[in-house]
């Protein structure tokens, strides 16, 4: 491949006083964050960086502290900011799929479907049924890997290491039935606009029934390891606490809003795709504590594996074979115009918004980031706890940085 | 003379802390990971046995680094500052009957007070290591420390007052059966508050991994680190030495053959436990 | 209530807002001159609209259009509401009062855009550094590290 001749190479060499630079962009990251107390002069300043065994991810949180208590929590995100709602402007619209697998990378198969919704709804293109009984039990799977991955994080947080350990054997299962359906552990580009890649291979079915099978139980066990714990229960109880009014005013959904009791999900409030035909529950909890959040995502695991098995058994009923939809173009161009539209992710109402003017490529796709709306209560919800408590609150938010940032 | 045998029981200790510390990672590594549903260190020896041994020569060869801003000398010397005391106490652990190495009259005043001066290192080592996340650590763990000596101390006094001597050797050697039941509250009290001594989990608050990202210790790479290691590890064995020496009458219950044949039933038993577990890593 | 129970509702109430209300793609679209913005969007939270979703902005050349989703949840209802600002004067007032989920959409905005918004209590950049010059999300943003897609595709 030949690069092209308009590059500015003299642009590209890093400058020669780069030390000089460095120390005049410290003084410039003193002002963003405000690394100087707000407060009392004697507060402590701490900058929790963004490399960091407990910020899942690349966030760093500047902390002012009075002793141990927070008085001040700012998170300052953008260090996983790639641009990729810039990047979508130059890509066909197939292009940009793989872009949106690494947008949430813990729930990949989500974000593909999200985008693929929008991309559906501006082109009009209608998905067989039998991929969209696949969406929704590879969409409930992803939900259950990704709050396998939150709940253990939230032990390793409090310090329960084998907690972690036991939900991770339950989200390793999850990844090895995605390795058989596309051959991908972590981003999958599996949900596709029109269907989904390739039909589920041989004998998936009763892999995945058999892990249906066992989650319940496993999740009992977890249930009683982590959260019947006197430590883990002393560490999330009471932390956090989020009312519903501000849950909504701040624009939180998912498990962090029903974890303060507001109900409302869009799996059954705005029933997509074949949502409609089953049958679940939506778990909700009572005081908004980190508490309440985790036992939500562990409960909504298990309406997972209700659905899975719904969906597995109407499976059988559909047409084998079908999993695209008829006649799709090679490079799609939609009519001009935008389209709007959203799933229910593991951390809330995950939606894209694309506008076309009628060419190959999306004119604008914005990604609306649960993580990002539930990321801003962060300094409501840590102030007045402790440092720890701190962790453990931003860990109750489940942020996915590839989310927030983009 | 008496220097060197001083010398020679110096590096006794050392390697015996260094021999302590390569058998209770190894068992820690294994016992956890089989907690948590997993097989731990497997490839390094017969069942990853000599993992801590591998591990040493990384240690030594790492890039010794020292954060910009931090106090250098403080920063460098800190470790030793908190190994060295662990590494006296041992001093004065009866390891036979009626011997010590060093048969001091506050023999048990000497365990108790020379670790705390590990404290101070490990406030050193947090201030020099420039970093607010370490200074906070290098305070959680002094204030825990600081607080479990008073408990401790206690509880080790009633010992102390049964026997009627200072001399370790001298309470091992007037020990009885019965002040079992009397020093009973005694022995759990000593036992937690050792634990908090050691910043072991439950009381890791200092270290705390999640947040501080092991707190005091955090800035420290290579060598410099694996004394803030080998310093738990030998603090653990003193302690248990000296905790069995007083509480439990030493060597002393069973004396002779009956505790040769309890080392060897003990030592057949982890025998066998190996030998399963190799037969499981071979399956698994 | 379905989109034309809300257009019809949103007649009877606020007239001089029926005519700016369209649907387009399945959704209802409400849009506001930007100086009617602040107006628009207090009657639509007296309706019942308290869930704001997204709020974003699209380079169309010589205006940005902003565009609010808003959600009544009781009347498991969402709404497009679209303004327009001019590229010379990019200002618009801010919807924090209202909705405080806007706070951080907003700074994201600012950010990737250089769209202002009045009444905002703490506008700074978000996701790119403090320092950063531009906003790369313009159509027109220039940077010598941007590689120009080849012509032959």
């Amino acid at each position: 491949m030949s690069v092209p001749s308009d590059i500015d190479r003299e642009a590209m060499v890093v400058p020669a006083d780069c030390l000089e630079a460095a120390e005049s962009l410290r003084e410039v990251g003193a002002q963003d964050g405000r690394l100087t107390p707000e407060g009392d002069e004697d507060h402590l300043v701490v900058n929790i960086g963004p490399s960091h065994p407990s910020t899942h991810g690349v966030c760093r949180i500047v902390v002012e502290l009075d002793g141990e208590i927070v008085v001040r929590a700012e998170p300052v995100i953008g260090h996983l900011h790639r641009g990729i709602e810039k990047m979508a402007e130059n890509r066909t619209y197939m292009q940009v799929m793989p872009l949106t697998d690494r947008l949430d990378y813990v729930g990949s198969m989500y974000a593909n479907w999200a985008y693929c919704r929008a991309v559906e709804r501006l082109t009009g293109i209608r998905v067989p049924e039998r991929a969209e009984y696949i969406r929704v039990i590879v969409c409930e799977l992803q939900r259950i890997a990704s709050h396998m991955m939150s709940i253990g994080s939230t032990g390793a947080d409090t310090g329960a290491f084998t907690a972690f350990m036991y939900a991770f054997v339950q989200r390793e299962k999850v990844v090895d039935l995605f390795e058989a359906v596309c051959g991908a552990r972590l981003t999958y580009n599996y949900v596709r606009p029109g269907g989904v890649a390739a039909d589920l291979p041989e004998g998936w079915e009763e892999k995945c029934r058999a892990f249906i099978e066992q989650h319940p139980t496993a999740m009992v066990e977890l249930d009683r390891l982590l959260f019947g714990n006197v430590i883990a229960r002393a560490r999330l109880k009471d932390i956090g606490v989020l009312d519903p009014a501000t849950a909504v005013a701040w624009g939180a959904t998912g498990p962090v809003a029903r974890g303060s009791g507001v109900d409302w999900d869009l799996r059954r409030d705005d029933a997509y795709s074949v949502y409609p035909r089953f049958d679940f529950d939506v778990p909700l909890g009572e005081r908004g504590d980190c508490y309440d959040r985790a036992r939500v995502r562990l409960w909504e695991c298990v309406q997972s594996c209700r659905i899975i098995g719904q969906a597995l058994d109407q499976l059988a009923e559909c047409e084998p074979g079908v999993i695209k939809a008829d006649g799709l173009p090679r490079l799609l161009a939609p009519r001009p115009g935008d389209a709007y539209d959203h799933i229910e992710s593991a951390r809330g109402s995950l939606g894209v918004y694309l506008v076309s003017d009628g060419s190959v490529r999306p004119y604008r796709m914005k990604v609306r980031s649960p993580a990002f709306a539930n990321l801003a209560l962060l300094p409501m919800l840590a102030r007045g706890h402790t440092l720890s408590d701190l962790v453990v609150v931003l860990g109750s938010l489940d942020p996915v940085f590839g989310e927030v940032d983009r | 003379m008496s220097f060197v045998w001083g010398l020679l029981w110096g590096l006794a200790t050392v390697l015996l802390i260094a021999g302590g510390a390569v058998i209770g990672v190894w068992w820690e590594r294994k016992v956890s990971a089989r907690i948590q549903m997993r097989l731990g260190p497997q490839q390094i020896g017969p069942a990853g046995s000599l993992q801590m041994i591998a591990d040493v020569p990384k240690l030594l060869f790492k890039e010794d680094v020292v954060p910009a801003g931090a106090d250098r000398r403080v920063f460098m010397y800190a470790p030793l500052l908190v190994f060295a005391p662990i590494a006296m106490a041992i001093a004065v652990i009866p390891f036979w009957a009626g011997w010590a190495p060093l048969d001091s009259a506050v023999g048990v005043l000497f365990f108790l007070a020379v670790p705390s001066i590990g404290v101070l290192g490990i406030l050193l080592s947090a201030w020099s290591s420039h970093n607010t996340l370490s200074t906070l650590g290098g305070v959680r763990a002094a204030a825990q420390m600081v607080s479990y000596e008073v408990p401790r101390s206690l509880a080790v006094l009633s010992v102390v007052v049964l026997a009627g001597s200072m001399r370790p050797t001298e309470v091992m050697g007037a020990w009885q059966w019965w002040w079992v039941p009397l020093t009973l509250l005694g022995f759990v009290v000593y036992f937690v508050a050792s634990i908090a001594e050691m910043n072991r989990g439950p009381f890791d608050i200092p270290e705390a991994e999640s947040e501080l990202v092991a707190g005091y210790f955090a800035d420290y790479s290579g060598m410099r680190w694996a004394f803030f290691m080998m310093a738990e590890y030998g603090a653990m064995i003193a302690a248990s030495l000296f905790g069995a020496a007083l509480f439990l009458g030493g060597f002393v219950w069973l004396p002779g053959l009956a505790g040769l044949a309890v080392y060897i039933g003990l030592a057949a038993l982890g025998y066998r436990d190996w030998r399963r577990s190799m037969a499981a890593e071979a399956l698994a | 209530m379905n989109i034309t129970e809300l257009r019809e509702y949103l007649c009877t109430q606020y007239p001089d807002l029926c005519p700016l209300f369209s649907i387009e793609f399945g959704d209802g679209v409400l849009t506001v001159p930007s100086d009617r913005l602040g107006e628009a969007m207090c009657s639509l939270k007296d309706l019942g609209f308290d869930f704001l979703g997204m709020l974003t902005a699209v380079d169309y050349g010589d205006e940005f259009e902003l565009v609010y989703r808003l959600r009544a949840r009781e009347m498991h209802l969402g709404l497009f509401l679209k303004t327009r600002v001019p590229r010379e004067a990019p200002h618009i007032r801010s919807v924090t009062a209202l909705w405080p989920s806007a706070n951080w959409h907003e700074r994201e905005v600012f950010d990737l855009f250089g769209i202002v918004f009045d009444g905002h209590p703490d506008l700074r950049r978000i996701l790119l550094p403090d320092d950063w010059v531009g906003h790369p999300l313009r159509k027109d943003y220039e940077d010598p590290n941007i590689i120009r897609r080849p012509d032959y595709l």
